[in-house]
């Protein structure tokens, strides 16, 4: 973790160019003493390795230090835009694991007949496609030509709405983002659940079931998907860090005020502390949820903590 | 989307259908003394077995009829548009087919698409191709000491490795990109590097599983250096896996670079598929067609790759292909 922390701060550091240089050419005209009193300002002035320390020292007391460019300080500016991509990536997650699942299971359900190959093209269809660009014709397709949708930002601004309204219009906002964002993974999982159902079905216990004489419907459902979902966990977790790097463009698509969007302000601002308070977070993150997600497979399979 | 671990989708087809020793077990190496002398020979026999069953799937063969096209058309872009696809050419904002001369228009500043298409494939292809090798080689290199070495250095490496594979892939590949110049060479040094790992992992688990064999146990014994074992003896027989690998990462590398310069982070003086959606994407509402043909092509181009790729895998792998 510290070694994440320090490459990304020497990372950063080999950029030309500061955000001192950034605000100035924005002013329109600075002098030599303003920029100078602006870098101190920032502590841009220290040497590297001051600077280094400082962020560390800040970092134990859990600041991330000021973002130069909205001089306002970095944990204030991800805390505001993280609820809005915790729930992009949420939504996108669960709509991918539903719709994969459900594709993968009528897939191995029907190994080898004709909805299975037409869904296997399809599925490999969704994971060739960039994201980005079915987030622009989805934008085509249901805001201009249809106007059922919105084409961006997260709630109406300036509406009045009752609770209920409100909700009904986060929802608006977020379906064509999140679709965008879970189409690839729609894919995988699809193809991963089928794999894991395929193997798992030549398994002895499921031979034990269906001998039971359970319903191939039953067995399928509680014998064989129970179990193939583990593998699939396992993975979504690991594309947390995907699904990051997803919404930086899908964000950015939509206009959606998160996380991803700001790193993209970040970079165009050169504004190093939010860059760097944000790969650390999602850092952060990818850790935490691979945790979890070793604790969820634990319960989901007891086998495991024996182990 | 283009940042992802890739490996799932090639363990989902390769070992989904089949417990993963299938992949991880090696070749069969049936005349173990002789194979010292010739360990690329069940590597040539395989691809012997391998090359029809690849011909007789349909799917692949469109992959690579796809992709044989592509390369042909990024070949030819110069002799066909032999101009700068940033000339201006035309009236701005001419729908496809509403003049013959410019058969899928042209964009808001009168470029030609079509052209912009040709030499928007060659910069595509070469970046995903190269930033391919680059990652290659490291992951190769990393993956193959770290498996054949083992112990500390191995230690040492799986911690590089996992480090990579926690930092956000494309929010790195952005970062990487941003503090350097928007050069196509940056891009392609950001996309290897970030997409390395995978290969690491790989063959390092392709050497663990192939060092203790009796070929190498062999070469030992007749007194061949580390660096001959590991890249004469060794890797020709970890080479499957990675070559279906292979195709996969360079869909992912396409994606990543269209991603990348759709945000407007590519390299500004060469016209590649991303860029034409980034800039069609201000005239979305009026010309939707400016970002819907480019994005076509890159659909097209990871679909063959992603075929040829799934088609390797099964030709490579015959017995998940059986049971198919």
């Amino acid at each position: 973790m510290l070694a994440i922390l320090v490459l990304n701060f020497f990372l950063l550091r080999l950029a030309p160019g500061d955000a001192a240089d950034v605000l100035a050419g924005e002013a329109g005209a600075a002098t030599q003493e303003t920029m100078a009193a602006l870098r101190h300002h920032f502590g841009l002035d220290l040497t590297a390795l001051e600077q280094l320390l400082a962020y560390l020292y800040n970092l134990v007391h859990f600041s991330l230090g000021v973002s130069p460019r909205f001089n306002m300080p970095v944990t204030a500016l991800i805390g505001e835009r993280l609820p809005n991509t915790l729930m992009l990536m949420l939504v996108a997650l669960g709509v991918a694991l539903l719709l994969g699942v459900a594709l993968g299971a009528v897939m191995a359900s029907l190994v080898g007949r004709w909805p299975d190959r037409v869904l296997s093209v399809i599925a490999l269809l969704f994971y060739s496609v960039p994201g980005f660009w079915v987030g622009l014709m989805l934008i085509v397709l249901f805001s201009v030509k249809l106007g059922w949708l919105p084409s961006g930002g997260a709630v109406t601004i300036g509406a009045n709405f009752t609770a209920a309204e409100a909700v009904v219009d986060r929802v608006r906002h977020i379906l064509l983002p999140a679709l965008s964002l879970a189409l690839f993974y729609v894919a995988i999982y699809a193809r991963l659940t089928r794999g894991a159902m395929l193997e798992i079905r030549s398994q002895d216990f499921v031979r034990t079931a269906r001998a039971k004489g359970l319903s191939p419907l039953a067995v399928t459902i509680r014998h064989v998907l129970r179990n193939a979902l583990l593998p699939v966990t396992t993975m979504a977790g690991l594309h947390l860090g995907g699904f990051l790097g997803g919404a930086v463009v899908v964000e950015t698509v939509y206009s959606w005020p998160g996380l991803g969007r700001l790193a993209f302000e970040a970079v165009m601002g050169r504004d190093f502390n939010v860059l760097l308070g944000i790969l650390l977070l999602s850092s952060l993150l990818v850790i935490v949820v691979n945790a979890a997600v070793d604790l969820l497979q634990a319960w989901l399979d007891p086998r495991i903590e024996a182990r | 989307m283009p940042d992802v671990d890739i490996t799932p989708l090639v363990y989902a087809g390769v070992s989904g259908d089949e417990p993963a020793a299938a992949i991880l077990e090696p070749l069969p190496v049936s005349e173990a003394p002789a194979a010292v002398n010739a360990a690329a020979r069940p590597r040539r026999r395989d691809a012997r077995r391998a090359l029809p069953a690849f011909l007789r799937n349909p799917a692949a063969l469109i992959g690579a009829l796809i992709l044989a096209a592509l390369v042909g058309a990024a070949l030819l872009a110069p002799w066909l548009y032999p101009d700068d696809p940033l000339d201006l050419v035309g009236r701005p904002l001419l729908w496809p087919g509403a003049r013959a001369a410019f058969p899928l228009g042209t964009d808001s500043l009168g470029r030609d698409v079509a052209a912009g298409l040709f030499h928007g494939a060659r910069i595509t292809l070469l970046v995903a191709a190269s930033a391919t090798a680059i990652s290659l080689a490291l992951g190769i290199v990393v993956g193959a000491v770290a498996g054949y070495f083992g112990g500390r250095l191995d230690d040492w490496l799986v911690k590089l490795i996992e480090i990579f594979q926690t930092i956000p892939g494309f929010i790195l590949l952005i970062v990487l990109v941003a503090i350097a110049e928007p050069h196509l060479c940056i891009i392609i040094v950001a996309i290897g590097l970030i997409s390395w790992p995978s290969v690491a992992r790989l063959v390092r688990a392709e050497f663990r599983s192939l060092r203790e064999k009796e070929f190498v146990m062999a070469a030992r014994g007749l007194g061949y250096g580390h660096g001959r074992i590991i890249f004469r003896e060794i890797l020709p027989n970890a080479l499957p896996p990675v070559i279906v690998l292979t195709s996969v990462m360079i869909a992912s590398a396409i994606l990543s670079e269209s991603a990348l310069s759709f945000l407007g982070l590519g390299d500004p003086n060469a016209v590649s598929w991303g860029s034409m959606i980034g800039a069609g994407r201000e005239m979305l509402r009026t010309a939707w067609y400016l970002s819907a043909i480019p994005g076509l092509a890159i659909v097209v181009t990871v679909l063959a790759l992603n075929l040829v790729g799934d088609g390797l895998n099964d030709a490579l792998n015959p017995r998940v292909a059986a049971e198919r």
